[in-house]
């Protein structure tokens, strides 16, 4: 009865989220403010509808409820309950409903924020999401039901794929499709202001915060979904410019971009076109991304589902509102008003540039991604676009973003002073400058662009500290007045800072790559095999069982320099009920570098031992924490309170004091 | 029924959730404009307060200042009437009352009428394990012992259990695990070593590997009469290419085995079967006439042997296929008379014998 009822919620949802898609939209045009007041009543049902079908499903996947299909192909009654438990949206059918559950959510959300948001601007936005929602409750329901019945009940379901039977997997999806579908509201905003034909600061101010909070997600939801990858997959890899993951970056590029230029339509009320622009093709960009990795266009471990229904029905969604939103706004959007000029230079301009540069970035990888996809499609040739190509293109776009960001964070706005910014740069270019030159002379013979890098990051990181201490430290100034410089300087500049410091902090990590070294060899119980600083010494091979696993165990002593660290274990899983294998690569944390090893096939008395050293690697997700972690201080900035009254520094706080 | 009532409550709530805002809901138009105007007006405070603690320059501010000022002007402008209560405001909510009574059940009722199963009950397992009896599922049996020893891995006399289990089912790799975690768990036992050794030779597909001898000598080392261990070993020695070692161990085995053992049969075709192999190398070597004759006799010998009782289905099919193929058809008709005699209580065995017979077109004259 719980699935059914799970079942019924759904299409319930359906019919709620109908109703939430026209009858606010028709308040909203006839002025009518109890019409479009349904809007938040329908988002707030139709998020209670599907959190209601969630757990339902969450309850047959616990309770190994085999009459349920999904259940079945995608769970097995041995599963420790974690894995029971993320097996729900460890598959298509799960995961889109995970999809619509925090699509309903964010309509939640906004209904929710009464005083932050004109009502007007959310009612239309909330009809934009009811459409949204149609759409994909109706591609759940039809095409993807979770909730198909089998009877009699098979006694034993098929099991998770065991890649996805990992921690991994209880984070990453839901913080990714949370950075996915939060951009569904810019989308939404964006929509309605375009109907309407009314954007203005107030319309940057009400939608930052929500762009903002799905950027944060992506981070996380990239970085997390890299990080499993670099240990889950046992290649050391952590990035492999797969579409699928590019499907994820290529938002987050067109989001980072969105979040600078809201701040120059808040601040200056300006770059109104260009930012409705971005933020509709933001979301498009998301839904792209579902469609590459939901179709079945390609292969990876993300495709569990290929069924070519539901890449059709997906790229109806796709064309109705990438199509229909662009459209919109190529009517509407010679409409709206223009801002004011420009200086150019100051920080507005500066922010122009860097969305330039962030768009063009993002082309390049949509360019990478979808060629392949095109050219198979017209001439049946498989190409792989990898790393030399974005090495050609997204590199050279993106280092002269980071060169002048510096320069850029330190302007003011409207008018800023070049020859000031530079020089307020010029420490912590010098130092970056040293420490580049200082390990090219100790690395000699080493990689050569590697310490130019690390240059840069530590450019971004110096150059971000130095602006905080400038603003927060003054001459003849007690610490306790720098301590109530610190708590007055608007949260927003902080989250700025830490944001380009985190930036910094990753490219160190990506650059230090180029030190790393891998080394393979078939090892027997007491042999040894070194790579880079790390030394390791096969101790035994041992045989374990787990609840649905068995698993082979290679214990390992690690040396580093002549000094003995904990020892290490890495393995080989087969799980029983799929036969298939994975690997468990062991990894040991130094200091920010990381001994990485991972088994292969056993082979004539010994077993394949592939063990990489991996300098600085953790400064990569570190740098992408620090970077969500500025986000969420610029979210928690007083002007986004809610019901707070206004009160930032929109023109002022961040302007050189006039000395 | 309960469901039913249970899915009418969740449209009602639903409804009834829908239809609130239009009971209770403000009925002046939207307030953006003050909101609006509160925003830019703040934002000349904003200015002044810079201003005062030289935050911002003079001129800037001034600049600034214009620019908030003429926000604030352009967002006077956007005023609107409030709509208030009106006759056509009352029609539009009657009509969008109507829509969602109507737009949400329609939906819901159509779509789950479709695809949904509202008879089918839950089925969790732990109600399926509990559904326990005589009829009980033979697979959820399985499951719930599987469960057991995946919580308690170290319980040698579940996987003892289970091993033979799997072995019967024909999942002999993990028969073979099975058995190996028992060893591994229990007290040294000859009978589990010796369906380790058994697991490890049908997982290689019968061949006598050196893990599988490992475990049957450890069986034999523990008691010396452990038939299928001896078995086996015997087997392993024919693989080796010792026929007459394998042949002398198996009839030792025999000679040793007990009266009531049921498996005497299946050594004995077994010691026939390498008997034959090595008969058969010889026989090739003959000249033809020889050959025929041997062969015949052979089969004679076969046939005298059955003759006096008993016969396996395999033995029937042996020599009636032999006396077929020796163009002896009233022999080969007689072999299928007595086989269907011998083996009348075994069905499969007599559908057997009836194909081989069709197969053969050996047809009894209608008399």
């Amino acid at each position: 009865m719980i699935a059914e009822i799970g079942h019924y919620a759904l299409a319930l949802a359906l019919g709620v989220s109908v109703i939430q898609a026209l009858v606010p939209f028709w308040g909203v045009v006839r002025q009518d403010r109890a019409l479009a007041s349904v809007g938040s009543s329908a988002a707030l049902t139709s998020f209670g509808l599907v959190a209601l079908s969630f757990l339902a499903l969450v309850a047959s996947y616990v309770r190994s409820d085999f009459s349920v299909a999904n259940v079945v192909a995608n769970s097995h009654s041995t599963q420790p309950l974690i894995f029971k438990f993320t097996s729900v949206w460890g598959n298509h059918e799960g995961s889109m409903l995970l999809w619509v559950l925090i699509l309903t959510l964010f309509g939640a959300l906004v209904a929710l924020s009464r005083n932050s948001l004109p009502p007007r601007l959310r009612a239309g936005a909330l009809a934009v999401q009811g459409l949204v929602a149609v759409a994909f409750l109706a591609f759940v329901l039809f095409t993807s039901n979770p909730f198909q019945r089998l009877s009699p009940a098979p006694a034993e379901g098929q099991d998770l794929n065991p890649i996805l039977q990992d921690l991994g997997l209880a984070i990453h999806p839901p913080l990714l499709y949370i950075g996915y579908v939060g951009f569904s509201i810019t989308y939404a905003f964006a929509v309605a202001a375009l109907i309407d034909g009314r954007i203005d600061a107030m319309w940057a101010r009400a939608v930052r915060p929500w762009t903002l909070l799905a950027w944060i997600f992506l981070t996380l939801g990239i970085a997390m979904g890299s990080y499993w990858a670099y240990y889950e997959l046992g290649w050391g890899g952590w990035w492999f410019w797969d579409p699928v993951e590019n499907a994820s970056f290529m938002p987050w590029l067109a989001g980072t971009a969105l979040i600078h230029s809201t701040v120059v339509m808040e601040k200056r009320d300006s770059l109104k076109v260009w930012t409705i622009l971005l933020a509709i093709l933001t979301f498009s960009l998301s839904l792209l991304g579902t469609f590459i990795v939901r179709s079945g266009v390609l292969t990876s471990v993300h495709s569990f589902a290929s069924d070519p229904a539901r890449g059709v029905f997906i790229l109806l969604i796709l064309v109705f509102f990438v199509g229909g939103s662009l459209t919109l706004f190529a009517w509407r959007a010679p409409l709206l008003r223009q801002g004011g000029l420009f200086a150019p230079i100051s920080r507005e301009s500066a922010l122009v540039v860097n969305n330039v540069f962030l768009a063009t970035a993002c082309a390049t990888v949509f360019v990478g991604t979808l060629y392949p996809l095109v050219l198979e499609l017209l001439t049946g040739a498989k190409i792989s676009v990898g790393a030399p190509f974005y090495n050609a293109t997204f590199v050279p776009v993106m280092v002269p973003l980071l060169l002048i960001l510096p320069i850029g964070q330190s302007l003011a706005w409207k008018r800023g002073d070049l020859l000031g910014a530079a020089q307020r740069n010029a420490a912590a270019f010098g130092l970056a400058l040293l420490a580049a030159l200082a390990l090219i002379a100790f690395t000699q013979g080493g990689p050569v662009l590697a310490p130019l890098g690390i240059g840069l990051g530590l450019f971004l990181v110096l150059s971000a500290v130095f602006d905080l201490g400038e603003r927060i430290v003054t001459r003849a100034s007690g610490w306790r007045a720098v301590l109530s410089r610190a708590k007055g300087l608007p949260r927003s500049a902080w989250g700025t800072a830490f944001a380009h410091a985190g930036v910094g902090l990753s490219i160190i990590g990506i650059a230090a790559a180029a030190w790393s070294s891998e080394a393979i060899a078939v090892l027997k119980p007491g042999e040894r095999l070194t790579s880079g600083r790390y030394t390791v010494v096969l101790e035994s091979v041992t045989p374990r069982t787990g609840p649905n696993f068995r698993a082979e165990v290679a214990r390992f002593q690690l040396f580093f320099g002549g000094r003995e660290l904990e020892s290490i274990e890495a393995s080989k899983r087969i799980y029983t009920a799929r036969g298939m294998p994975t690997t468990e690569a062991g990894i040991r944390t130094h200091g920010l570098s990381q001994a990485y090893v991972s088994l292969g096939e056993a082979q004539d008395g010994g077993v394949a031992v592939r063990l990489y050293d991996k300098p600085l690697i953790l400064l990569i997700w570190i740098g992408a924490l620090v970077m969500a972690l500025g986000g969420g201080l610029s979210l928690t900035d007083r002007r986004f309170r809610l019901a707070a009254p206004r009160r930032a520094a929109p023109v002022a706080a961040q302007a050189q004091p006039a000395e | 029924m309960m469901l039913w009532a249970i899915l009418a409550a969740m449209t009602g709530a639903a409804i009834f959730a829908l239809l609130w805002p239009l009971s209770h809901g403000r009925t002046e138009g939207f307030a953006d404009v003050a909101d609006a105007r509160s925003l830019y007006r703040s934002q000349l405070k904003e200015i002044d307060r810079d201003l005062a603690r030289n935050l911002i320059g003079v001129g800037e501010a001034e600049a600034a200042r214009a620019e908030a000022a003429r926000r604030l002007l352009r967002a006077a402008n956007d005023e609107e009437r409030p709509a208030g209560e009106t006759e056509p405001s009352l029609r539009r909510r009657r009509a969008s009352s109507a829509l969602m009574l109507s737009v949400v059940p329609l939906f819901a009722l159509l779509v789950y009428g479709l695809y949904g199963s509202p008879d089918l009950p839950d089925q969790p397992l732990a109600a399926r394990l509990e559904k326990a009896g005589p009829h009980q599922d033979f697979a959820i049996i399985l499951a719930r012992m599987e469960a057991h020893l995946a919580a308690n891995p170290a319980d040698a006399r579940g996987w003892s259990l289970l091993a033979p289990i799997y072995l019967r089912q024909g999942r002999f790799d993990e028969a073979a695990k099975a058995f190996a975690a028992a060893v591994r768990y229990g007290k040294p036992d000859t009978d589990l070593l010796a369906g380790l050794g058994e697991a490890r030779i049908l997982e290689a597909g019968g061949v006598v590997t050196a893990d599988a001898r490992d475990a049957l000598a450890e069986a034999v080392k523990l008691d010396p009469k452990n038939a299928r261990a001896r078995y086996y070993l015997a087997i392993a020695k024919e693989q080796d290419g010792d026929g007459e070692a394998a042949v002398a161990s198996l009839q030792q085995l025999l000679a040793d085995a007990p009266p009531e053992a049921d498996w005497t049969a299946s050594v004995r075709a077994r010691i026939e079967q390498i008997q034959g192999d090595a008969g058969r190398k010889a026989v090739a070597a003959l000249p033809e006439a020889e050959r025929q004759q041997a062969i015949r006799g052979m089969v004679d010998g076969l046939a005298a042997r059955l003759a006096e009782g008993g016969g396996t289905l395999p033995e029937w099919t042996r020599l009636i296929r032999a006396r077929s193929v020796l163009g002896d058809k009233p022999a080969a008709l007689a072999a299928v008379k007595t086989a269907r005699e011998r083996l009348a209580q075994d069905a499969a065995a007599l559908a057997a014998i009836d194909a081989l017979a069709n197969e053969l077109a050996l047809k009894e004259t209608a008399p």
